[in-house]
Parts: C-alpha cells; sequence; structure tokens
C-alpha cells in the first residue's frame, strides 16, 4: 500500500497503485475496484480510490502523430499538456482550451471536462477532443467520438474516469500567431462592478478571469482585477523567445511544508492589499508570454505544500446570472466572516456553449473558486455551507474540486447522472463516486432508470 | 550519434534515450520484441522530432538473425554512427537457483546475445573507423552478491568484454561507451520497493547520452554510484562472504 494524495492533500486515504505502460496492454487484473489516476491535479477525492487501486497513467506519455497542417494531435492519455505545448507552440498551435495549470494529462482533462479562461467563447476541454479509446474491464475497446460511439464519448467526457480507462485521445490545436498574449489589468470596485466589466471585456477578450480580494468586506466586497487579454497578433512575431515554450526559468520550489502559522488572517490580507494596489487603481496593458499569463502557479512547484501537511480545501461554484449577485455576495460574505482567509479566489463568467459530455461542470453564468486552509471542522462546515448556497441559488460545485458536497447536491447538480451511470464500468470506482452515493440506490435513481437508461452491471458502480 | 541504432528500444531506459535522441532530430533504428510495442515507441519519436525512424520486431535471442539485421539498419538509415544496446532481463535470483534453464536465459539474453550482436557491430564500426558503441551494462556486475549474482555474472562479463571491445578499437577511432546504472524505477524493478537511490529513467538517459556525447570509457550513472561500488569492491572477500547482500 502506497498512499498517493489529491492536489488539496485532504482527504487522505489507503489506496493501492498499478503503474500503466502500455496502451495495447490489457488492463491489470485486481481484486477491488480501479480508477485511472495521472498527476493527481484534482483538489478533493475524485482522483482517489480508497480502499481500491489507482492506475497511474503517467507512464502512458507517448505521442502518436501530429499533424502541424490541421492542428490535430493524437497521443497517450498520460501525456501531460505541458508535453503538448512543448510540441505544439513553436510551430504554431496552442491548446483550445487550458485549465490554469500545465501540469494535467490528456486523460485527467477529458476526465473532469476542464475549462479555463477562454469557456465563453470557447466553452470546454471535451469540445475539441475529437476521438479517443476506451477499454473497459471486460476486454472491450471502443473508439468513441461525436460519430461513433457517441453515448460513451458523452458519458466519458466529464465522467470523472469512472467509465473505463482512455488509452490514447486526439485533441484538435487552435492556431497561434506567436506565443504572446496582449494582456490589460482592470481593478474592480466590488461585485456588481466585477459583473459589469466581465459582461463588456467578453466581447473583445478570448481570455477573461478575476482575482478577487476575499477579506474586503462592505462596500469594497468583491473587490479584485480582471485579467483580460488576446493572443497578440502577427507584428510580434520577430520579438525574442518567439519558438520558445518556457518564457522564465525553472522557477522556484516550496521546498517542504509550510507551518500552518505562515498562513495566516494578517499575511493573506497583507498580500491581498499589496496585490490590489499594486495596480494603482487604473488598467494596465501590457505584452506577455503565453506561460506566465496561463500559468502562474506552475513557475512555484508544488504551491499546495504551501498550506502545511494538513492540507487545503478548494471550493468552486457556478451560479446563473439570475441568482449571481446575491449568490456570490452571501459566498464571499461567509467566506470573509469565518476568519478562514481564501488565499486565492478567482472569479469568472462562463458562455452558454454546450459541452458533449453528460457530466461537464461549467454552465453559463459565474464561476467563484476559493481555496481554504484545512482547520477542521470549521472548514469543512464552511464549505458545506458554500455547497448549501450553491444548490439553493440553482447553481453547481465542480467534482474534481470538492471533498464536502452531500449527495444530494450532486444529484441536484447533475441532472443525467443516472443516465450516466449506466455507463460506469463495474470494476471502476472512486472515493468521490462512493462519498455521492452512501447507500446501495441512492435518491430516485432506481424509478429514474425505468425512463430507458440502460442498467449498471453491477452495483459496485453505485456504491 | 545522428544515426542510430537502438537495440531493447521498448526497454523504460531506451525509450528516454530515444526521446532525447529524437529531440535532437537524429534518425533511428529502433529493435524490440512486441511489434506492437515498438510501434508506440516509433511512432512516439517520429513525432518528438527524429528526422527518421525505422523499427524492426525481432527475438534477439534468436543470434541467426543478428547480421542481417545489422545490414538492415546500415541500409535504411544509410549508415550508422552510434548504436545504444540497452536490452536485458533481470530474472530471478531464485528460481535460477533453481534451474539452470533459467540462468542460462539470463546469460543468453544480457551477455551472449549483446557480445553476438557487438561482434558484427564492431567489425562494421572498425571498418568505417567511426562511431560509438554505448551499451547498458550494470553495478550488479561489478562484484558478484548473493541476491543476484545470475544476472550479476551476465553483466560483469558484458563489461569485461566491452573493456576489451574498446582496448581494440581505440585505435580505430571507435568509442565504447560502457553504462552502469544503479537501481532505475522501471517495470524490470516494478516489483521491488522504492528508495532514494532509485533514479528515473529519464535521468539515466541523459547521463547515458552525455558520457556518449563525450565519448567516456565506464560511466555509473547516477555517479553516486561510482562512489557506492567503489566501496563495495574495496570489501576483503574474507568479509564480503560472510555479508548478506
Amino acid at each position: 500500500m502506497k498512499s498517493l494524495e489529491s492536489w488539496g492533500r485532504y482527504p487522505q486515504v489507503e489506496q493501492s497503485t498499478q503503474a500503466l505502460t502500455w496502451r495495447s496492454d490489457a488492463l491489470p487484473q485486481v481484486s477491488g475496484s480501479v480508477l485511472p489516476h495521472g498527476l493527481g491535479r484534482s483538489y478533493g477525492d475524485s482522483c482517489l480510490n480508497g480502499g481500491g487501486t489507482l492506475l497511474l497513467t503517467s507512464g502512458l506519455d507517448k505521442l502518436i502523430a501530429f499533424d502541424a497542417a490541421t492542428g490535430v494531435v493524437r497521443c497517450e492519455a498520460g501525456v501531460t499538456l505541458d508535453t503538448l505545448l512543448r510540441l505544439a507552440a513553436p510551430r504554431g498551435w496552442f491548446l483550445p482550451v487550458t485549465p490554469g495549470t500545465k501540469y494535467v494529462t490528456v486523460g485527467g482533462a477529458i476526465a473532469n471536462d476542464v475549462h479555463g479562461k477562454n469557456h465563453h467563447r470557447g466553452g470546454t476541454f471535451g469540445r475539441y477532443v475529437r476521438r479517443f479509446e476506451l477499454v473497459r474491464s471486460d476486454g472491450s475497446r471502443r473508439v468513441c467520438a461525436p460519430d461513433e460511439n457517441p453515448d460513451w464519448y458523452g458519458a466519458t467526457i466529464g465522467g470523472l474516469g469512472l467509465t473505463g480507462l482512455v488509452t490514447w485521445a486526439e485533441v484538435q490545436l487552435k492556431p497561434i500567431s506567436n506565443p504572446y498574449v496582449l494582456q490589460e489589468t482592470v481593478p474592480f470596485g466590488n461585485l456588481d462592478e466585477f459583473l459589469v466589466v466581465a459582461r463588456e471585456s467578453e466581447a473583445d477578450h478570448e481570455f477573461t478571469m478575476a482575482w478577487v480580494d476575499c477579506l474586503a468586506r462592505g462596500k469594497k466586497l468583491g473587490r479584485g482585477l480582471l485579467y483580460r487579454g488576446n493572443f497578440a497578433p502577427p507584428q510580434f512575431d520577430g520579438l525574442p523567445l518567439a519558438k520558445s515554450h518556457l518564457s522564465h526559468g525553472i522557477g522556484l520550489a516550496v521546498p517542504m511544508d509550510m507551518p500552518a502559522f505562515c498562513l495566516n488572517r494578517l499575511s493573506v490580507s497583507a498580500f491581498n492589499w499589496l496585490y490590489f494596489h499594486r495596480q494603482n487603481g487604473k488598467p494596465k496593458q501590457r505584452l506577455t508570454h503565453y506561460d506566465p499569463f496561463f500559468y502562474p502557479l506552475d513557475a512555484i512547484y508544488a504551491w499546495n505544500r504551501i498550506y502545511g501537511s494538513r492540507g487545503f480545501l478548494q471550493f468552486q461554484c457556478v451560479v446563473p446570472y439570475s441568482t449571481a449577485r446575491d449568490a456570490l455576495k452571501d459566498i464571499l460574505e461567509r467566506s470573509s466572516r469565518g476568519g478562514l482567509p481564501s488565499f486565492l479566489s478567482v472569479l469568472k463568467t462562463f458562455g452558454d456553449i454546450p459541452s458533449p459530455g453528460w457530466m461537464s461542470f461549467p454552465r453559463q453564468g459565474v464561476t467563484l473558486a476559493m481555496d481554504f486552509a484545512n482547520r477542521g471542522e470549521k472548514t469543512y462546515r464552511l464549505v458545506e455551507e458554500l455547497d448549501r448556497v450553491t444548490r439553493e441559488a440553482g447553481g453547481a460545485v465542480y467534482p474534481a474540486k470538492d471533498a464536502r458536497m452531500s449527495p444530494e447536491s450532486f444529484a441536484a447538480y447533475f441532472p443525467r447522472r443516472s443516465e450516466f451511470a449506466g455507463y460506469i464500468d463495474p470494476a471502476f470506482s472512486s472515493s468521490f463516486w462512493r462519498r455521492m452515493h452512501p447507500v446501495a440506490m441512492p435518491f430516485s435513481l432506481e424509478s429514474e432508470r425505468a425512463s430507458g437508461a440502460p442498467h449498471p452491471k453491477s452495483l459496485l458502480a453505485l456504491r | 550519434m545522428k544515426k542510430v541504432l537502438v537495440l531493447g528500444a521498448t526497454s523504460a531506459i531506451a525509450q528516454a534515450t530515444v526521446r532525447l535522441l529524437a529531440a535532437r532530430g537524429a534518425s533511428l533504428y529502433l529493435v524490440g520484441r512486441n511489434a506492437e510495442n515498438l510501434d508506440a515507441v516509433a511512432k512516439d519519436a517520429a513525432t518528438r522530432g527524429a528526422a527518421k525512424v525505422e523499427s524492426k520486431a525481432v527475438d534477439l535471442n534468436d543470434f541467426a538473425v543478428h547480421e542481417a539485421l545489422v545490414d538492415g539498419a546500415f541500409q535504411a538509415l544509410g549508415g550508422l554512427d552510434g548504436v545504444v544496446l540497452a536490452h536485458g532481463v533481470l530474472g530471478d535470483q531464485a528460481e535460477a537457483q533453481r534451474s539452470w534453464t533459467a540462468t542460462e536465459a539470463v546469460l543468453r539474453t544480457n551477455f551472449l546475445s549483446a557480445a553476438s550482436l557487438l561482434t558484427v557491430l564492431a567489425n562494421r564500426f572498425e571498418a568505417q573507423k567511426a562511431g560509438t558503441l554505448v551499451v547498458i551494462s550494470s553495478v550488479a556486475g561489478d562484484r558478484g552478491r548473493q541476491s543476484n549474482y545470475v544476472y550479476g555474472t551476465s553483466k560483469g562479463a558484458l563489461t569485461v568484454f566491452l573493456q576489451g571491445l574498446r582496448n581494440r578499437l581505440a585505435k580505430s577511432n571507435v568509442a565504447v561507451v560502457t553504462v552502469k546504472p544503479g537501481f532505475v524505477d522501471t517495470p524490470m524493478t516494478a516489483h521491488l520497493p522504492k528508495n532514494k537511490l532509485f533514479a528515473s529513467p529519464e535521468k539515466v538517459a541523459r547521463g547515458l547520452l552525455s558520457a556518449a556525447d563525450a565519448r567516456k570509457n565506464e560511466v555509473y550513472v547516477p555517479s553516486i554510484w561510482a562512489i557506492i561500488m567503489l566501496i563495495i569492491k574495496s570489501i576483503p572477500e574474507s568479509v564480503f562472504k560472510k555479508l548478506k547482500l
């Protein structure tokens, strides 16, 4: 038994591991359930399988083909976005959608149907997955695409790794002229101003996201800085580093777990004040390499260790525009009142572009992501409260970042969950899935299944 | 090394080396036993920038094919200036002690097949008076230990063979590079508990290529093993035989 952690380092579970090496191999025979695990960048327990086995996909790291004329790349599921960028960026191609770290695998990006700063324009990662191979514990192999096994395609995108093992995938990249981003920073004084600036920015900017100072209260509640940008036009092609993947050196590392006292209300508040006032309250424009623009935290290796050995809890919700103002105000107030500082909080608007994934998280509205150092019960209660507020606002919480949502909330957030359950591989499970389904036949699953969705092959699929 | 024959190309260290060579734009002739896995490595190399990739699935324990295999590689790439010999098995010491068949299989794969291939390759390289032969041996070949002396023997014999070859080919401008990795975290050692001495295949591959570029003679990768093996080799046999190593 070897224990692997999720990025938030909470919860901690015991599980076995099996490293995968060749895409043509059969799935390993183990007792108990299995779950594919890439780089473990999911924050909570969706990438963990307590008591079971993790199939480590980082050895499935081979590229298969890249067409520099069309921007279609085919690679094994354990290939990282970092590797794809190294391959593609110097040849004029970029990821169609990228999360805030390049240290995730293609398989993980599919399983969580990840989103990025361009959701309002481009939707989720799954939209650019042309096809992939899905291997099931019964030995079957299916190529899944929008027009080939479309049901398996829809179930697997955002399917949290539960429908089987994705061995390889084909992704459509998007063309860029150079690796630079023209970035503008716009300060906003409160939540209402954010909503105005964010909607305005969507029209002319491919990328938007905002950092929010979650300790500001009263009239300043929800103040922050909105970053917006576009890839630089061809006149910037001649700059140095134009063919480079990295804009900076090896960066910093957090060498050890930071003691808890490093991170308290005062230090976070000081950081936020400095960050906000660095801007002097005016918009600023500058040219930046894509690397610090998209991946600022990747420069600090293992930044999650800043929260110490107890780890931290992430919370990311999306709420529809109709309830966004009140719900976000409530969430920000609760987290600021709780005396549990969120070091990094991010606001962003999601567009209405649908994902092919049945269990995809992003949907139209405003999304807010926060992280909270794990201080035990107090933190759990706060995150559970935020989950409840989200549910009441008609929103959803992101499973990849969750460790505390309730099964009732999960059912409310993912209306296609019962249809999805029929596609879960009977040998696959995760700590998250079992937490969402504490009883054999949860909620109305039984009655809903009568509506035509196939039965799961085993109870294991539900537990 | 611009035109390189890689023997045992699906092994973890060879795969990592192939990636580095591909990124340099080298032409590669890859040899491995499993056709499907070999194809995966070949496509990976081609996608990562190798100028040319050819592959041939054969069992290197079939010595009869060695001559034709080397000919094929020379023809496919229009000559060779480098060889990375990386095929090998760890074997099971306990099984080898019970069965000569198991012992012979380890010696055959790790030493005899390598010696056979190197006999063909050495003559070709000697004639062209150029090239680099890089061969993966092991620290286990430095001293026989009860826990893995059959594997150790195969690698020790290989190391001595290479010493002689290096001596013979020095005047022909052919470099013979013996690479001795310590513990490497690969499928070959997947069943062993890991400790801080385990190196990644990528790290070993980088060490291997820098030794090849510098045309070194014998290198330990990571270099800490030079010190460890110096100590292990210096223990008197009268003491060593009582140790549990």
